[in-house]
């Protein structure tokens, strides 16, 4: 086990690291602490929560309440460093049994009505009303995220929608549109590529991070500029399954503000940001690597509609090795894969075929066997 | 013979082969063209009153079309802009100078090759006036110069026709008038008679005076005043010719003059001998015409030996020494969309047996052409032969496929097919010709095969497939209909056989909404030799073939439509199979284009209404007051907010990643024939492989029986591979690379020993081409090898993409085959097999020219042809090795002394003409290889630019 895993009665000579972990399970209170900047990993956290309460055999969710005293998700190694460097003063941790959490609970406000949350954080099947039903946190699969913060001018906003990962359409329209530039030669009306439309419910609007009149400025990290209306939505389109786009956002109020990045350290400001906005953006293109690029990359599915006697345990074996070669090298987590579906039953069950075929590309998980821990552990994204 | 187009370029042609184009760098519409006399130097009018000098200069052993000098007339300071625009240009016998008339009556006189204002030379109205008789100087005084002819004999001395009527002779040397024609009408033209003894004028009213030139009578009456389609008001004459001949009965030529009310809207050209007269019809409106004329100044007669005629939309020549004054067969400048081309497909290198057989048919349809050879001639054509014989087949939106020699320079028509006669169409194909009766006033004629009305758009072609070795021809078209055709040197009359392909299949309740497919002809039907159908496949529903390919080894021919795909044996005239591949929720490619028509009608109906309102209520308000008014106040107001609302929002794009819903998935765009290593790697087999809209390939395994047993037993198809491409972008390409990754040959290619057998040692690989992507798999587990993704980096898409062989044009022995793709934006990317390299980029077609880009088609060696306008085709090469380009030397002659001892009878005419869809106007002028006669000019403005 981790030597960052320090008992409660260590706290005292490490005061200036260690954070103080209250961990509650049920009715029952656990405190040890942390060193709060070397928290450890989320994995090793969570085998001491299960040794602390005794509770080995359980199968459970770790949630904290935040400086805002929101109820959050511990389960992964980002969140569980956040929740210790952000401890203040000290880490409340609530240990629940996984078959009962609720996890509408998790999110904005839900522990400033702590008594409430308290309550059906225990076992109230009675009392639930009806949410929007959120899945449990490690079936989460990103649907957007901002990127490349550190390289982007503040200006900037680096968004990557995630099309694979959700049912919803991506649900926006761009137009042309002049924006205005510093040159040389002083300031200059170009033209631009702009957001102008979300439909309701769609991926880009759900994120919260795409608005009306945002100007693209880069797809997958190619420069939009010169590039005719039509040229850009092809090139969205053709990257729709993980798509990258660079917007200045037409409201600049909500930008990043850099120098607070990391909370509770606010006096370490960054001296480089005015470096950042010098940076020109070819630069930036080469934080992009090229297995990243690839890695959201779709396979081609063949099926054969022939003579091969194997078909659908084949299906089986090949998909989980393939699969199990992803969770092998996670972090790229390349996608070299091809599903060969193996149909002996020709041309007649072609309907079949089509079935089988529109249910994998509705959610490929559903019919294939996914060991689960892998996409837990690490908290990337496998899409099909 | 020089065309000038609206765009600023300026062509000129000479013989077969000879051409040479020039631009224009202000992209203005020329207006005038005029070559100087015995030089091979040009002299062009733009539209922003700016002349150009233009020279042909040898230069490495081939003559170049260059710009020498450029000028603007400028008056006098304070001098409205009238005062110096040109509308007449006449350059002297001499050479040295030309004389400019223009709006304000002045003509100037400028040196060349310098243009240089030779200011104490230029003939002012006033001076003109002066001997002018009172009365008539009164009446009306001398507005703009319309013509300026130099007398035929005596070069001091130019005609001068101003827009009024005044006509004068002014003498040169003694800068006075000598004569004094007083018409009484508006003038268009002029024409001098060859012994310059006479002249003739054509006016606005329709009629053309004669008048007499003698030294005793310095104001002569005119002798003869005729109105040839009168009494009713005609239109004017807008230019006339009057040739000589040794019979002594003249040709008198003129354009226009029909009678206002009856004719007024035909495009003719009037030719009047003697007794017979015949009016040319064009079927577009004419620019300008010249006649080819005896050029040796020892000649008594004109003997006009043929009639050049550009109208907007094509080149006509009519031989007017043959008897019914035929047309003659151009050898370039064909109307090449005397029907819309609605397809096109080149084949190349065509074995010389298949060439000759294609020639012969075609020459049994050309026997009502003048055997005269073309009259143009000038320079010689140095260009080596054409390396191969190419053919270009066009498709057009008549039914017709035309059969182009595509090896040089020029594109000659060899052959045309027409595919009406199996069918049932409301116009029987024989009483449209000649339904004029013999005693018909006007004698019209119509002549050119320009053509725009189709009589149902239904017979249009949209794919062809010619087999080069077995001269077996696949045509598909707009209303589902697939023809093979085989060649046959003789008539026949037979029956073609019908099969029919439900495409649809299981898929129940669909209704199809589009038009109807094509009533066929029962019984024999009656072929002329060339082409033939045998058979006639009929996709149900009737949409639109979207593919075709044909297997002339194995006699399958194999079509797809949006609705599925088919695969026919065209030997046994049996079905092999069809497959649907339609999606269930496609439900817009069921209904057929209908509905997408009926939806933007109505959307065009109700923003017409809504304009209309808005003008009757914006009327009704000015009218009176009252409260009904200003409730239509109110609602125009709202109309017209709503209005301008629409304009104000912005074009938007929808991006949405494609989902197999999408419309149009099942539209099948390529198929292909491959034999190879579908299903294991140890035996292969025959292969049909499909691609359709939304990213999915089919491929099926074949089963043919073999030559001996062809007949017996049939031919069996299984499908053993359906591949989704996860960017469900279109599939546009499928090709096979055999073990050395070469793409397999074209049938029977191996058996004519034209190639190489395909390597069946090492493994195939399958490359898909996308609009988005090209994919390389292995065979025959379809596992993806290589891809290069091209729409995800640079927001093209691919339009074409073929495979071609490029050769060094330093070795031999040396030559690659890659992928020439043409994008959506136009250019022309280079990507070599099979490692999917992007070696070249070239940019080539504009990209808004979106015609141009669906037009294209490549060769197999690397060069490219694309419609730059309805009626013309651009080529281009992206070979170093085949190049074809017009090299040719126009002779200079020397100058030394009058008289040249080898006087070609070419003539060199200008002619102006403005390609593309609309209006143009042009000139043509004429330059005798004589000293001392320049034969004519004229101008038609187009306002309308």
């Amino acid at each position: 086990m981790n030597r960052s895993f320090n008992k409660s009665q260590t706290l005292r000579y490490l005061e200036c690291s260690a954070v103080e972990v209250k961990s509650k399970f049920g009715a029952e209170f656990r405190r040890f602490s942390l060193d709060r900047y070397k928290p450890g990993k989320f994995e090793d956290f969570y085998k001491l929560i299960l040794h602390i309460h005794h509770i080995a055999n359980l199968e459970v969710m770790i949630g904290y309440a935040d400086v805002h005293g929101d109820l959050l998700p511990i389960n992964n190694d980002d969140n569980f460093f956040k929740a210790v460097s952000s401890a203040h003063p000290l880490l409340r941790v609530f240990v629940q049994r996984q078959d009962e959490v609720d996890y509408s609970n998790f999110g904005t406000n839900t522990l400033s009505r702590k008594k409430k949350a308290l309550v059906t954080l225990r076992n109230d099947n009675l009392r639930r009303r009806p949410h929007i039903n959120i899945s449990m946190p490690h079936d989460f699969r990103p649907v957007s995220s901002i990127i490349d913060v550190d390289i982007l001018p503040e200006t900037h906003r680096r968004v990557r929608l995630y099309r694979h990962g959700c049912e919803k359409p991506l649900g926006f329209y761009i137009r042309d549109g002049t924006s205005v530039r510093v040159t040389p030669h002083g300031l200059e009306k170009v033209p631009g590529i702009f957001i102008s439309r979300m439909v309701p419910g769609g991926l880009a609007e759900s994120t919260g991070l795409l608005a009306v009149n945002d100007e693209v400025l880069e797809v997958n990290g190619i420069e939009v500029a010169g590039k005719t209306l039509d040229q850009v939505t092809d090139m969205m389109i053709a990257n729709s399954h993980n798509l990258i786009i660079t917007v200045k956002p037409a409201n600049q109020r909500n930008n990043i503000i850099r120098s607070s990045r990391m909370s509770g350290s606010s006096g370490q400001s960054t001296d480089s940001t005015a470096s950042h906005h010098s940076l020109p953006t070819s630069h930036v293109l080469q934080n992009f690597h090229p297995d990243e690029m690839e890695s959201d990359e779709e396979a081609d599915i063949v099926i054969e509609g022939g003579l091969e006697p194997q078909h659908i345990p084949k299906l089986h074996s090949l998909t989980s090795s393939s699969l199990s070669r992803i969770n092998g090298s996670s972090l790229s987590h390349r996608l070299q894969r091809d599903l060969v579906l193996n149909n002996n039953s020709g041309r007649e069950s072609n309907g079949n075929i089509h079935k089988l075929l529109s249910s994998l590309k509705t959610d490929p998980r559903h019919s294939l066997v996914i060991p689960r821990g892998g996409i837990e552990e690490d908290g990337t994204v496998i899409t099909l | 013979m020089a065309i000038g187009t609206r765009s600023g370029a300026i062509k000129l042609y000479g013989a077969p082969g000879v051409e040479f184009m020039g631009l224009h760098e202000e992209n203005n519409t020329v207006m005038q063209i005029h070559f100087i006399p015995d030089q091979c130097q040009l002299v062009t009018l733009l539209d922003d009153n700016s002349l150009h000098l233009w020279s042909l200069k040898q230069h490495s052993g081939a003559s170049e079309l260059r710009e020498e000098h450029r000028f603007t007339l400028k008056g006098p300071p304070g001098s409205p802009p009238s005062a110096t625009q040109i509308t007449a240009v006449l350059p002297h016998s001499s050479r040295e100078v030309l004389y400019l008339g223009t709006e304000s009556g002045n003509i100037f006189v400028v040196e060349l090759p310098s243009f240089r204002v030779l200011e104490d030379r230029t003939i002012t109205s006033e001076a003109v006036l002066q001997r002018v008789p009172e009365d008539y100087c009164n009446r009306r005084s001398c507005e703009l110069v319309e013509a300026l002819r130099e007398h035929p004999k005596n070069p001091d001395q130019i005609l001068i026709g101003y827009s009024r009527g005044l006509i004068v002779l002014w003498d040169l040397q003694n800068n006075k008038v000598t004569h004094h024609f007083l018409g009484s009408q508006q003038l268009e033209n002029l024409y001098w008679q060859r012994d310059g003894s006479k002249f003739i004028s054509c006016h606005y009213d329709g009629s053309y005076t004669q008048w007499p030139v003698s030294s005793d009578n310095r104001q002569p009456e005119p002798l003869e005043n005729i109105v040839p389609y009168g009494p009713f008001p005609c239109k004017a004459i807008s230019k006339i010719y009057w040739q000589t001949t040794k019979n002594g009965l003249p040709y008198i030529i003129f354009q226009g003059g029909m009678p206002r009310a009856s004719y007024g809207d035909r495009h003719s050209i009037s030719v009047v001998h003697g007794s017979q007269q015949t009016a040319f019809d064009f079927t577009s409106r004419v620019i300008d015409f010249f006649i080819i004329f005896s050029s040796e100044p020892t000649a008594e007669f004109d003997d006009p030996s043929a009639m050049v005629v550009l109208a907007e939309e094509e080149l006509v020549v009519i031989d007017l020494k043959s008897a019914g004054w035929p047309a003659v067969h151009p050898p370039y400048l064909a109307s090449l969309h005397c029907s819309a081309i609605t397809c096109s497909h080149h084949v190349s290198n065509i074995p010389l047996k298949l060439w000759e057989r294609i020639i012969s048919a075609g020459s049994k349809q050309n026997v009502h052409y003048s055997s005269m050879p073309w009259p143009i001639d000038g320079g010689t054509n140095i260009a080596p032969d054409p390396p191969q014989r190419d053919l270009l087949l066009t498709g057009h939106e008549d039914g017709t496929v035309r059969f182009w020699d595509a090896s040089g320079v020029c594109l000659h028509l060899l052959y045309k097919l027409s595919t009406v006669r199996v069918f049932l169409t409301d116009a029987d194909p024989n009483d449209n010709m000649n339904t004029l009766g013999e005693d018909e006033w006007p004698p019209l004629r119509k002549v050119g095969t320009f053509d725009p009305y189709s009589d149902d758009p239904r017979l249009g072609i949209q794919k062809i497939y010619l087999c080069k070795y077995s001269g077996y021809l696949a045509v598909a078209g707009t209303a589902g209909q697939v023809l093979v055709m085989e060649l046959n040197d003789e008539d026949a009359e037979h029956v073609v056989d019908h099969a029919e392909a439900d495409l649809l299949q299981d898929q129940e309740g669909y209704r199809w909404k589009g038009h109807e497919k094509l009533k066929t002809r029962d019984g024999p039907v009656r072929f002329e030799a060339g082409f033939q159908p045998f058979v006639l496949v009929q996709c149900q529903p009737p949409a639109v073939v979207t593919s075709l390919a044909l297997h002339s080894e194995w006699k399958l021919v194999a079509f797809g439509t949006s609705h599925g795909f088919g695969l026919f044996d065209h030997q046994q005239k049996r079905l092999v199979f069809v497959k649907c591949t339609l999606h269930p929720s496609d439900q817009l490619a069921l209904e057929g284009p209908l509905s997408r028509v009926k939806s933007l009608k109505k959307s065009l109906r109700q923003s017409f209404r809504r304009i209309r309102r808005s003008r009757v209520s914006s009327r009704k308000r000015r009218g009176g007051g009252g409260n009904a008014s200003e409730v239509q106040e109110a609602n125009a107001k709202f109309d017209q907010d709503a209005l301008q609302e629409m304009e104000l929002a912005p074009v938007q794009r929808k991006i949405e990643a494609r989902s197999a819903e999408d419309s149009f998935t099942g539209f099948v765009r390529t198929l292909y024939f491959a034999d190879t290593f579908l299903r294991d790697s140890s035996r292969h087999c025959p292969s049909l492989w499909a691609g359709t809209n939304g990213g999915t390939v089919y491929a099926f395994c074949l089963r043919v029986p073999p030559a001996e047993r062809r007949m017996d037993e049939p031919v069996r198809a299984e499908q053993a591979k359906e591949i989704q491409l996860m960017h469900r972008a279109p599939v546009v390409g499928i090709l096979v690379l055999d073990g050395r990754s070469t793409p397999l040959p074209e049938p029977l290619e191996v058996a004519h020993d034209l190639s190489k057998s395909p390597d069946m040692q090492g493994s195939h690989q399958l490359l898909v081409v996308s609009e988005e992507q090209f994919k390389v798999f292995t065979l025959p587990k379809v596992s993806s090898k290589l891809k290069l993704k091209l729409t995800a980096l640079e927001g093209c898409r691919v339009r074409k993409v073929t495979v071609a062989n490029f050769g060094s044009c330093k070795t031999d022995d040396y030559s690659e085959n890659d992928l020439a793709v043409l994008t959506n934006l136009g250019d022309i990317q280079i990507i070599s097999l099979p490692f999917l390299k992007l070696q070249i980029r070239y940019p080539c077609i504009r990209k808004e020219d979106v015609s141009g880009i669906a037009s294209c088609v490549f060769t197999k060696y690397g060069q490219g042809f694309y419609l730059i306008s309805p009626s013309e085709f651009e080529r281009f090469s992206l070979s170093t090795k085949w190049l074809v380009e017009p090299r040719c030397v126009v002779d200079v002659p020397e100058v030394s002394s009058n008289n040249h001892v080898h006087t070609r009878s070419g003539v060199e005419n200008a002619a102006r003409k403005s390609r593309g869809s609309g209006r143009s106007s042009s000139d043509y002028g004429e330059d005798e290889r004589k000293s001392g006669r320049l034969m004519e000019h004229a101008l038609l403005n187009d306002e309308s630019e």
